[in-house]
């Protein structure tokens, strides 16, 4: 056996290609952002750097690379530069198993526009989420900071407890499915109606816990400016503090992708396999309407963050012990009677 | 060599350093670190083994739970080196020589031991579909005793939590 260099190519370039467009989609995120914020609040936003301010994430970025690098003395080195690091991996890493479009075919070769389409997928997704917490963690203890310790306390035990309601909103999704690989689910959407028909509740509880995991409001307890100073990231300066701002956008876009994906039909649009088009330009509209689709969703993620104020922290835990959980139990069960019912 | 075996070389590499690194490093937040890779690394092994469910259960639930729970205990007492307290030299000595002695049997043990080789990709029984069959059907009865000791394991944690109201 040896080595399949061509495969080893093709997943190098759909790999590269899939973390540009992630960077390039958080990058113009935070530009959305700040536009979003401006029109909900009657204001202008960014205006200056090029039509638009269509250059501000640039000028951003610039800034923070040449801005004065500080590692607190007090600080533990080397979790310190772990922290961020981890953040940024960890962020890029749910990427991999999501379906971006449906096969092209060039010269012959049959691609997929997947990097993994392996028959665990949403496990997969499940344990990268779940090391979410570890850059947050680690960046906030090595800070010595009381401050940032008690930020990333915060933030790991709310990820780690909608986590679990995040995951009992997806059993019920399986249970109609029956299959755990992304690629599988969304070809069965195509075909079909969108999961979201049939698992309203689930995917409301998943919308839910996907703000809460990506530390949004109405659920940034761990950043919170007027309680903590700032946050976890509150020693952190330069592109370390970049990296973490980042990675929250990041995380949107994934859980944008993966929300899109698993309830409303992935890159698969209504009428897809009647329009006559060749192969290759059928798959590109569906990348295309997936990217519709996650840009929906970003922009839901903005609009909740300039309307909803934050819970405090016992609510949150609160709701997502005493209401999350219980509903997605109620969910799992009324689920899995009717797919009883249909079989018998 | 094919990629199989190199792969297989580097995971056991990082497998055993990160492994002596858990008992070596001073700090005991880079102690869980290392566990933490050890096991990715046992997780890659399982994956080698075409027993996927396995390496990403074994990631969910070491790695992203129960690690984190250990990191937030040690975060939250902050032990370093100044407060940890002296060994007594005679607990040092029990250590070396019960240590040695384990060896000693473990390399008697194994040293006639037939390893056998399992061709990995040869076994479908780790993917999900047919693990899940067999658990639901052949194992059906150990699967849900298992699970009512998880259900007495949950019920008493919470009567120690409530205990403090």
């Amino acid at each position: 056996m040896t080595i399949d260099w061509y495969f080893i190519l093709e997943k190098l370039i759909l790999i590269s290609g899939v973390l540009a467009l992630s960077l390039i989609v958080a990058m113009y995120s935070t530009w959305g952002e700040r536009k979003v914020a401006a029109v909900i609040q009657d204001r202008r936003g960014p205006n200056r750097a090029g039509p638009l301010g269509l250059l501000q994430p640039l000028a951003d970025g610039g800034k923070l690379f040449f801005k004065e690098e500080i590692i607190p003395a007090s600080s533990h080195r080397f979790l310190f530069i772990l922290g961020p690091s981890l953040a940024m991996l960890v962020a890029c890493m749910t990427s991999a198993v999501i379906p971006w479009g449906d096969t092209l075919v060039i010269a012959g070769q049959e691609i997929s526009l997947q990097v993994a389409d392996i028959n665990i997928g949403i496990l997969y997704i499940f344990g990268v989420v779940s090391l979410g917490v570890y850059g947050i963690m680690l960046g906030g203890w090595a800070s010595n900071n009381k401050y940032s310790l008690l930020a990333s306390v915060r933030a790991a035990s709310q990820i780690i407890s909608y986590e679990l309601a995040m995951g009992l909103s997806l059993i019920a999704l399986l249970m109609l499915t029956g299959s755990l690989s992304l690629k599988d689910i969304v070809e069965q959407q195509r075909h079909g109606l969108w999961n979201v028909v049939y698992q309203p509740l689930g995917f409301l509880i998943f919308l839910v816990c996907a703000f809460a995991e990506c530390n949004r409001t109405p659920f940034d307890l761990p950043e919170a400016e007027n309680e903590l100073n700032g946050g976890y990231h509150l020693e952190y300066s330069s592109m370390k503090l970049g990296f973490y701002l980042f990675a929250e956008y990041i995380n949107m876009f994934v859980s944008s992708a993966l929300m899109a994906s698993l309830y409303f039909g992935g890159y698969s649009f209504p009428g897809m396999d009647s329009l006559g088009l060749p192969h290759n330009v059928v798959t590109i509209l569906g990348f295309l309407a997936l990217f519709l689709k996650i840009l929906v969703f970003l922009f839901l993620f903005m609009w909740v963050r300039w309307t909803i104020p934050r819970f405090r922290y016992d609510q949150l835990m609160r709701l997502g012990w005493n209401v999350m959980i219980p509903l997605a139990l109620l969910n799992m069960l009324i689920t899995g009677a009717i797919v009883l019912f249909r079989q018998g | 060599m094919s990629t199989q075996q190199i792969i297989f070389l580097v995971l056991s590499a990082v497998a055993l350093l990160s492994a002596m690194g858990v008992i070596l490093s001073k700090n005991p937040v880079t102690s869980v670190l290392c566990l933490i890779l050890t096991f990715f690394t046992i997780a890659g092994h399982y994956v080698m083994l075409n027993a996927q469910f396995l390496a990403v259960v074994h990631i969910i639930v070491y790695a992203g739970a129960i690690m984190v729970l250990f990191l937030f205990v040690i975060m939250l007492m902050n032990l370093n080196a100044d407060i940890e307290p002296q060994k007594r030299n005679w607990l040092k000595y029990a250590g070396a020589i019960s240590g040695g002695t384990l060896l000693v049997i473990l390399v008697a043990a194994l040293r006639d031991a037939s390893m056998p080789t399992l061709q990995p990709g040869a076994t479908d029984i780790g993917l999900i579909g047919n693990l899940g069959k067999t658990l639901f059907n052949k194992y059906v009865v150990p699967f849900e005793v298992s699970s009512v000791l998880f259900l007495s394991a949950m019920v008493g944690a919470v009567v120690i939590g409530k205990k403090e109201d």
